[in-house]
């Protein structure tokens, strides 16, 4: 038997994914090892690239919508609405009020689906296999909410420059509201499963930490950076469609970890479901798209099959898109659920954008990984993959 | 403090290298040199009247045949503590497209230089790890600049010619041949 003084340890390097159910599909951390602990970590993305920003150029404004449903895919509202109002403020447009209300409620919704799709996936990938069900059974109703108002369930297109697709009726408001009821007991149920959960505790607590400092030198947002300890919230500082008018507060968290980035979102569905109650309950009549620009928006579906001219309209409108765009550029950004969700615009006077660059949540997020995994063990790697809450769509776009 | 007001005030700073001023929605772009570009930056970062510590975006915009010079990188800048932001707009010729790295005053920077790298070929100087991030590494081009192709090259890229001839070769393999 050799004696223990020869015995030689060497670095191991360790591909995790890009087929690695933790890492969210298409995502590829090399990560060189030293026994179980990560000397090194280096992400790899662009697996999922398609060339979105290249795409818009080639595209009308309107055209470009569905693009957008296909960034943060679980979130595809807040997509849409965060363009919309890029497009609006570049041209100039404002949404009626009850559309500014509806696309409060859809994008808080959204929210509420994407912190559930959350909440599941990384108490799967730490081994609670229970909130994965139920947070998935409350996301079909949203999802089946969705569909009842838009006939689609992911990829939804509802939003549109100057307002929405089209009202909402009774029933839907009558079951969203029922749906309202009922959701805090189902996050108390998520909350009694984990919050004290030894295992939960001991898998998260202490586990990529990182200070308000560099969460803000590194540009992080959203409830990734709120977990820091830092107060920025897009909705707050600067409020867009129904924002203003109601009344909700941000979660902040205090040591930067992973299980106060979890605390932090699930808190924020808490204060979505506030707001979604106000909106609900204060939601106005009066038209849900732009009267100011009708060379803009579509006309409704029920004038464009009964009438000539708005039959035109809508076609000329897609195909050709409005033709006086001022020139300028302009970069709006919303509160998406996973972070800052910026759009920057430089229009050269045409129809369509000379530039659309889309700033990403979740291309930043994955960006600090290493920062936030190297000198922990690999099992933690798959804790801070999930709490930096990241969609590889939006990441490569 | 409002847009307008930065500017004015950087302006007055960086006489030399301010070119223009633009204003739009109130929302203000400062046009700026590339030389003293990382000095502006740390300016802005560092001081407290400024304090500009959030980079929110950096990308690069192709302005072919309609500007000169061709390249323009785009910083958006805002203060957590503030509630202000400014936009920077950095020239950068087609000649030789390089301009400072500020990845040393913010960290996000360093993936933002690098996609800005991978889709239009502007070098950032003093980088520390400047790598394509979306493109495979033996991609030939960059995607965003104009005068690329929507449907990409004409010529197929070398990488999927090696993954199809793997193909090939492990056909042997299959238990059924």
């Amino acid at each position: 038997m050799e004696p223990l003084k020869d015995l030689k340890t060497r670095e191991l390097v360790l591909n995790m994914g890009p087929q690695h159910p933790s890492t969210h599909g298409v995502l590829r951390l090399k990560l060189e090892l030293d026994g179980e602990t990560i000397r090194k970590c280096t992400p790899y993305v662009g697996y999922l690239h398609r060339g979105t920003e290249k795409l818009a150029e080639g595209m009308t404004y309107i055209q470009c919508m569905p693009l957008t449903d296909r960034l943060d895919y679980i979130s595809s509202m807040t997509n849409n609405v965060g363009y919309c109002l890029a497009v609006e403020r570049l041209f100039g447009i404002e949404a009626p009020l009850r559309a500014k209300y509806i696309r409060t409620i859809v994008s808080e919704m959204s929210r509420l689906s994407s912190h559930l799709l959350w909440l599941a996936t990384h108490a799967l990938d730490i081994g609670a296999m229970t909130v994965f069900l139920y947070a998935f059974r409350e996301r079909e109703v949203i999802m089946d909410l969705f569909e009842m108002l838009c006939g689609a369930r992911l990829t939804v297109t509802y939003p549109r420059i100057g307002g929405v697709k089209n009202d909402f009726t009774q029933e839907f408001i009558d079951k969203l509201y029922d749906f309202l009821l009922d959701f805090p007991s189902k996050i108390e149920q998520y909350e009694t499963l984990i919050n004290v959960n030894r295992i939960w505790l001991q898998r998260t607590v202490g586990i990529g930490v990182i200070s308000a400092a560099d969460a803000i030198n590194w540009g992080l947002s959203g409830a990734t950076l709120r977990g820091s300890g830092v107060n920025y919230d897009i909705r707050k500082h600067f409020p867009y469609d129904a924002y203003d008018l109601v009344e909700f507060a941000v979660p902040i968290g205090k040591n930067g970890d992973v299980y106060d980035r979890y605390l932090c979102r699930v808190e924020e569905m808490r204060q979505s479901v506030l707001i979604l109650k106000q909106c609900v309950e204060k939601l106005p009549t009066g038209p849900i798209l732009a009267p100011d620009a009708p060379k803009f928006t579509l006309p409704p579906k029920d004038r464009v099959l009964n009438e000539m001219e708005s039959l035109i309209h809508q076609f000329t409108l897609i195909t050709k898109g409005p033709m006086t765009a001022p020139k300028g550029e302009i970069y709006v950004a919303t509160e998406a659920p996973k972070g800052e969700l910026g759009f920057f615009i430089v229009s050269d006077g045409t129809g369509r954008p000379y530039r659309m660059r889309v700033r990403s949540p979740s291309f930043i997020h994955v960006s600090v990984l290493p920062a936030l995994c190297e000198g922990g063990l690999i099992a933690d790697a798959i804790a801070n993959i999930g709490s930096i809450d990241v969609v590889l769509g939006e990441c490569d776009r | 403090m409002e847009p307008a007001e930065i500017a004015s005030k950087i302006k007055e700073l960086y006489p030399a290298d301010v070119v223009d001023v633009r204003d739009f929605r109130g929302q203000c772009a400062l046009v700026v040199k590339k030389d003293d570009i990382l000095e502006i930056l740390m300016r802005l970062h560092d001081d407290p009247e400024f304090n500009f510590d959030f980079l929110k975006d950096l990308c690069g915009v192709d302005y072919l045949s309609k500007r000169t010079p061709r390249f323009e990188v785009i910083y958006q800048l805002y203060s957590i503590q503030h509630k202000h932001m400014i936009r920077i707009a950095v020239q950068v010729p087609e000649k030789s497209p390089s301009l400072e790295s500020c990845a040393c005053i913010w960290n996000t920077a360093n993936w933002h230089e690098r996609e800005c790298y991978d889709m239009y070929g502007i070098v950032f100087e003093n980088h520390p790890d400047l790598r394509r991030v979306l493109m495979p590494e033996d991609w030939e081009g960059y995607p965003l600049r104009k005068d690329y192709p929507v449907e990409g090259p004409e010529e197929e890229w070398r990488g999927f010619k090696e993954v199809l001839q793997k193909h090939e070769e492990y056909k042997k393999y299959e238990w059924n041949r």
